[in-house]
């Protein structure tokens, strides 16, 4: 383990470099180019050994992994907002067809208006693709999530894509001490598929079509592989804590602190509420796993606490709530409010929060609050 | 109609040219090949899961990034050091208008492909809708032919000169009537290190409205009259693969259904144009120009 201080988006190509994918595809939008263009200053010192293909748009970024890994190597690409919604279609496919590719979404509002800055509905809007989705709090966490991710999508039993998600520019921009790991051959093994590859020695049909029956069976497979890599999600988590000597909860959520009232959230704005959970005496919960969504465990940590309020950036259009709020309340049947923040960047400082976290208890059950 | 690469059992119809010019070009290509197919009537006559009609490996993701997709592959093959053939096929919609950008971007990028595009002038998949490549005059479903508007307005659009446009070593036409010249094409292509470019013309009767028993005539006819040229660009020098005898327009439209409605003025426009778009053609071979340098 070697501590540096480096930028998030740093610290994830590091991290990068060493799970050595074959096949990078590559398309600058903000805030996740600094991930490429530090990949690119690798591959042009000699140190990265993956071919990165510099695509035409993030749809082609997509197709290009989709066609690498179906041929049955490791890949990988980064991307935002935009272009995450450009990449949709083929996000479907890659999830159906079982491709282990793993991508980190540095988290950015969708247009329009037009914004740059960070929320969550990029990767949100993504949650029904198929794709195992992870949060994290910190750049050191995500750069621990990339390791995890390709141990989870490359495992036997899950064999799913994964997408890593991080605050734009909190994260991506902002420097941190961090242990980037010097070897991490042993962890996460090369990559030699058994389902899908393409080998003129023994040839593959990749992507068929298929009628009502085969199609309703095949989706109703896929919802099961998602939903069974919740455990393998947890023993990588454990795994990697053994060796790397850092823990995040129990891998699907991080529970902090002590009291009757549980606030719910993830990312970054999660370390200002571990803070307020220590000042104020309730509790924080943090989804790391946001899909599979680790239901058993939240309602266990729901279990006979007074309120429940979850703090997210994005929304569900047309439910009144943000799209993790609709997934608390499906695990409560207690008092849960909403507070909708952040969008487009909007800052959350810790006062705007302590303020919000003051109002919980006056609130209805069910209502929202939008954080200006 | 079976084969080592595509075999029977297929759904495709009676008398369909792209299948015939797919079954060539994976022929002449051998089995040390990996296709990358684009959405389209060739992948849904050939792949109902859970059966397959290819004998090679084969890979369907979209309609419009076979190219892309295919870049990843071709990528991925020389990283587990391989050098295989690897080939994106696709219609004329999926390669000419919703695919072009994927197809523009491999070709900028150079990548060690064979791209091909089956044009039968329509999405035919979906019912006979017009594209970039249907002809002026022709009718579609979206382009009906009524008491004011006789069929497309546009003239096609040219694949094989945008593919120039990115200073690729290999573009070539070829028709489905003059396999010989096809095949002879692809071999040279796959010889080719980088991107290569094949635009073939592959009738389509259900979609053009033709007995099926003519495909073939139709793909020869075509080349007759001029209206599909044959040649190649090889390192950018232009070499015309057959001179035309320039046979009527009329014996080319006639038994179409799409071109029913077509009337002597139009042929008239259409027929100027072949011949002016062939003494440019001629100029451009006679010359030599390099049309990979062409900036």
């Amino acid at each position: 383990m070697v501590k540096k201080i480096a930028e998030g988006s740093h610290a994830v190509a590091e991290v990068v470099r060493l799970l050595n994918p074959d096949v990078l595809a590559m398309y600058p939008i903000t805030p996740s180019t600094h991930i490429p263009e530090r990949l690119s200053d690798f591959e042009s010192d000699g140190e990265l050994d993956g071919t990165i293909i510099r695509v035409d748009s993030e749809f082609s970024a997509m197709s290009a992994l989709v066609g690498a890994s179906a041929t049955g190597v490791r890949t990988y690409t980064a991307t935002s907002s935009q272009g995450l919604a450009l990449m949709h279609e083929v996000l479907f496919v890659a999830s159906a067809m079982r491709l282990p590719i793993v991508i980190t979404v540095v988290n950015r509002a969708l247009s329009a208006p037009l914004n740059i800055f960070n929320d969550w509905q990029d990767s949100i809007s993504e949650r029904d693709s198929g794709w195992i989705q992870m949060y994290g709090e910190d750049s050191q966490e995500v750069a621990d999530l990339m390791v995890q991710a390709y141990r989870i999508a490359e495992d036997k039993r899950v064999l799913l894509p994964v997408m890593v998600c991080m605050d734009g520019f909190f994260l991506s921009h902002t420097y941190d001490v961090i242990d980037v790991p010097e070897d991490l051959k042993g962890f996460v093994p090369p990559y030699k598929p058994e389902h899908a590859y393409l080998d003129p020695k023994r040839p593959q049909t990749q992507g068929a079509w298929a009628m009502q029956e085969p199609y309703f069976e095949l989706r109703k497979e896929l919802e099961e592989a998602v939903g069974a890599a919740l455990p393998v999600i947890k023993e990588v988590h454990d795994e990697f804590a053994k060796v790397f000597g850092r823990s995040y909860g129990g891998g699907a959520i991080d529970v902090y602190g002590e009291g009757d009232t549980v606030v719910v959230s993830m990312g970054s704005v999660c370390t200002n509420l571990k803070v307020l959970a220590d000042r104020l005496g309730f509790q924080v919960v943090r989804v790391r796993c946001y899909r599979p969504f680790p239901a058993e465990d939240v309602k266990k940590a729901l279990e006979g606490k007074k309120a429940v309020a979850v703090f997210e950036k994005d929304v569900a259009y047309g439910t009144g709530h943000g799209a993790l709020y609709n997934d608390v309340r499906a695990c409560t049947t207690g008092k849960a409010v909403n507070f909708i923040v952040g969008l487009g960047g909007l800052d959350v400082p810790i006062n705007a929060l302590e303020k919000m976290c003051g109002e919980i208890d006056a609130m209805n059950d069910g209502e929202t609050r939008w954080q200006r | 109609m079976s084969s080592e690469v595509i075999s029977s059992g297929h759904s495709a119809c009676a008398g369909c040219g792209e299948i015939i010019g797919e079954r060539m070009v994976l022929e002449a290509l051998g089995k040390d090949v990996i296709v990358c197919q684009a959405t389209g009537c060739m992948e849904i006559t050939t792949t109902p899961y859970p059966r397959t009609a290819f004998k090679v490996p084969w890979l369907h993701v979209t309609f419009e990034n076979a190219a892309s997709a295919a870049s990843g592959i071709v990528e991925a093959d020389r990283k587990l050091g391989r050098n295989t053939t690897v080939v994106a096929i696709g219609g004329d919609g999926g390669m000419m208008d919703i695919g072009v950008r994927a197809l523009s971007g491999v070709m900028e990028r150079g990548h060690d492909l064979m791209l091909v595009v089956t044009d039968n002038e329509a999405y035919m998949n979906t019912g006979i809708q017009r594209s970039s490549g249907t002809p002026k005059y022709a009718a579609t479903t979206t382009t009906p032919a009524g008491s004011v508007v006789p069929g497309k307005r546009e003239w096609k659009k040219s694949i094989s000169r945008i593919a120039i446009a990115h200073g690729i070593p290999y573009v070539a036409t070829a028709s489905i009537g003059f396999p010989e010249d096809l095949v002879a094409k692809v071999k040279k292509a796959q010889g080719i290190k980088g991107p290569k470019l094949l635009h073939i013309y592959t009738p389509c009767p259900v979609g053009w409205g033709y007995d099926s028993s003519k495909t073939v005539y139709y793909a020869k006819k075509i080349v007759e009259t001029g209206l599909w040229p044959l040649y190649e660009i090889e390192n950018g020098k232009l070499t015309i693969s057959q001179r035309p005898t320039f046979a009527p327009l009329e014996e080319y439209f006639t038994g179409q259904k799409r071109y029913k409605h077509i009337k002597p003025e139009h042929i008239k426009e259409v027929s100027e144009r072949v011949k002016a778009g062939w003494k440019e053609l001629e100029k451009q071979e006679k010359a030599g120009v390099d049309l990979m340098l062409l900036p």
